[in-house]
């Protein structure tokens, strides 16, 4: 689904190492660029070099990405810190699995830090955009490319292996003309009438690395007016609202039909823009939810934005399954069922 | 009338070189510029400088210039070269940079036979942090990590990056030489010109490796240090055509 709304949206190089439980995304890129005249596909030698690799397209001008899973992602953080340096485009993919270290290859959420701070080391951020479908990952995946251009960075979309192993119909749109693309003033394609370029990111006057980290500060701002994003579910006269995020969300939302059968008023609202985060859009629900229920595939990430973005407003509970473990919405309904009883929000 | 006889060289800024006295980089930037000027590839090439002493060269050439990551200069060379195959790739790049924390790239870029041009400094220490033990430093070599000199037993001996390079298919071209003498200057050009006619020819790899002075963590004097280069670098590093595929194919 990402591999070929990637060639549509234009991605014309890919590098990767091979990882489960992403492999078949690689592999696709295989073939797809095999497929196109000017395509590229490198299996690199490993993630670092993946990730460089797609650098040095990304300042030839290409849409280019990469795709891993969490240990891979790590390798990879120091070339997303250049690329967010260098203000370069680039789509990193990361199917997440359960660790630290090794872990094991089921699906998890517990690289949501890594991916939302910035992951790498420096003052950066990463967008972050996470699917929650199969249509989602064809249209967040267009968008990541278009997020990248627009905003000269890296752009990451955060999915796990359920997701990648979801069968589901999906309408692709159409592949971009990539003549009709806005131009790159910055590329390096070699001098030829025109003064030389340089992408750099060593900025040794400290005024000058200040200026840059400021700007690239105001960059993030202007991101985060124009394309923060979440989607809300039965929230409109909620006593609860269930928050979640990618696979979590699908569980959570059998969940909230399931008590909703039961006659208890929950809702669900799930952020797609991981960063920049939906603070406002849950400030505005708390005017009128006073408990918020954060469910996450880890030992408890997300919350910290839910509870930074209601600085108190509201009560905020967490329900986790780390390690792989896949609830059930059996399981959430249970978990929602005893706290709506335990904080009485049945009396209100 | 006059003849100017020595000048700058067209692909070289106007600026000071910020490289100690007899630093073997300010000469190989002076070549590097009079080859590309002389065969007319300037205007496509596109340089990926190191992090190294070498990280400023962005401010010498005045030719496209991509910064890569300590080491990664080879794969991101990877991705320009090919989304822009008759552009003209060149990495620059240290000791440490290339035969240290950035093997993995070099090898497999020049295993895949990525047509880009390769140029390692071999200055036997790590120059930009102070002077620490670099993959080359010699058996003995003093370095601020190697109390005593390099021990063999204790530090592992100095490692032929060229040689191991010139075992993979891909690669085509493949010289040492150094520029502490007008002789040693003389072939290194000669080893860059060639590297490049490699390149512009499709044909794979090529890299020059070039022994160079670093007198200041040698803690000599820039003629002392000349002196190391042919005495004692030499024995362990022999200045020689390592690898040379072109066959017929390119005019020399
Ligand atoms: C990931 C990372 N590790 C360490 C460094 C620090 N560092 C900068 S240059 C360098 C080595 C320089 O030695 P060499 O490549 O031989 O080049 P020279 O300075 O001698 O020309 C090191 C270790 C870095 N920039 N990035
Ligand atoms: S420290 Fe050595 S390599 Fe670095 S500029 Fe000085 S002489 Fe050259």
């Amino acid at each position: 689904m990402i591999g070929e709304a990637a060639v549509r949206a234009g991605c014309r190089f890919y590098a990767g190492y091979p990882i489960t439980p992403q492999n078949e995304l690689t592999e696709y890129a295989a073939s797809a660029m095999a497929k196109l005249e000017d395509g590229t596909f490198i299996q690199a030698e490993s993630e670092i070099a993946a990730i460089n690799m797609v650098i040095g397209a990304s300042m030839a001008g290409a849409r280019a990405m990469t795709s891993s899973s969490s240990p891979g992602i790590s390798l990879k953080q120091e070339g997303i810190s250049y690329l967010a340096a260098q203000e370069l485009p680039a789509v990193i993919v990361n199917t997440m699995r359960g660790g630290p270290g090794l872990g094991n290859i089921a699906p998890a959420q517990g690289d949501y830090f890594q991916a939302t701070r910035g992951g790498g080391h420096g003052d950066y951020r990463t967008i972050v955009l996470a699917p929650a479908s199969g249509q989602e990952s064809a249209d967040l995946t267009r968008k990541a490319f278009d997020y990248a251009d627009k905003y000269l960075t890296p752009v990451m979309i955060l999915g796990d292996g359920m997701m990648g192993q979801m069968m589901e119909p999906v309408e692709f749109p159409e592949p971009v003309d990539l003549s009709k693309l806005p131009p790159k003033p910055w590329v390096l394609d070699g001098a030829v009438g025109r003064p030389s370029r340089l992408i750099r990111s060593l900025l040794l006057d400290t005024s000058v690395e200040e200026d840059h980290n400021w700007k690239l500060a105001r960059k993030y701002e202007t991101i985060a007016r124009e394309i923060v994003g979440g989607e809300t579910y039965m929230t409109e006269d909620a006593r609860l609202v269930i928050i979640a995020y990618g696979t979590a969300a699908r569980i959570a939302k059998g969940a909230v039909k399931r008590v909703r059968e039961i006659g208890l008023k929950v809702g669900l609202f799930r952020p797609y823009t991981l960063f920049p985060y939906p603070n406002r859009m849950i400030v505005e629900m708390s005017r009128f939810v006073k408990d918020f229920l954060v469910f996450e595939m880890s030992t408890g990430q997300m919350v910290e934005d839910v509870k930074l973005a209601l600085e108190g407003r509201s009560n905020v509970h967490f329900y986790g399954r780390p390690g792989g473990i896949v609830s059930t919405p059996d399981e959430i309904s249970k978990e929602i069922n005893s706290l709506y009883h335990r904080r009485h929000l049945e009396e209100e | 009338m006059e003849k100017k006889v020595f000048q700058r060289p067209k692909y070289l800024k106007d600026a000071v070189f910020h490289y100690c006295p007899g630093c073997g980089h300010s000469i190989i930037h002076r070549l590097l510029a009079e080859v590309l000027e002389e065969l007319d590839i300037g205007d496509k090439a596109i340089g990926v400088p190191p992090a190294g002493c070498a990280v400023l060269a962005y401010n010498y050439f005045d030719v496209d210039m991509g910064e890569a990551a300590h080491g990664r200069g080879a794969a991101v060379a990877t991705g320009i070269k090919r989304i822009l195959p008759d552009r003209i790739v060149f990495t620059y790049q240290g000791d440490g940079d290339i035969a240290a924390i950035g093997t993995a790239e070099t090898i497999h870029a020049a295993n895949r036979g990525e047509n880009v041009t390769v140029i390692f400094v071999n200055n036997g220490t790590y120059g930009m942090t102070g002077g620490q033990m670099a993959p080359t430093t010699l058996p003995g070599q003093n370095s601020t990590t190697t109390p005593g000199g390099r021990d063999p037993d204790r530090d592992g001996p100095p490692i032929d990056l060229s040689q191991m390079l010139a075992i993979t298919k891909g690669s085509t071209y493949i010289e040492r030489t150094a520029v502490n003498s007008y002789k040693n200057i003389k072939r290194t050009k000669k080893a860059l010109t060639k590297a490049f006619k490699t390149q512009m020819a499709g044909l794979g790899f090529s890299l020059v490796e070039i022994l160079s002075p670093c007198p200041t963590n040698w803690k000599m004097s820039s003629v002392d240090a000349a002196k190391w280069v042919d005495e004692t670098m030499t024995k362990i590093f022999p200045l020689k055509v390592i690898k040379d595929e072109t066959g017929k194919r390119i005019d020399n």
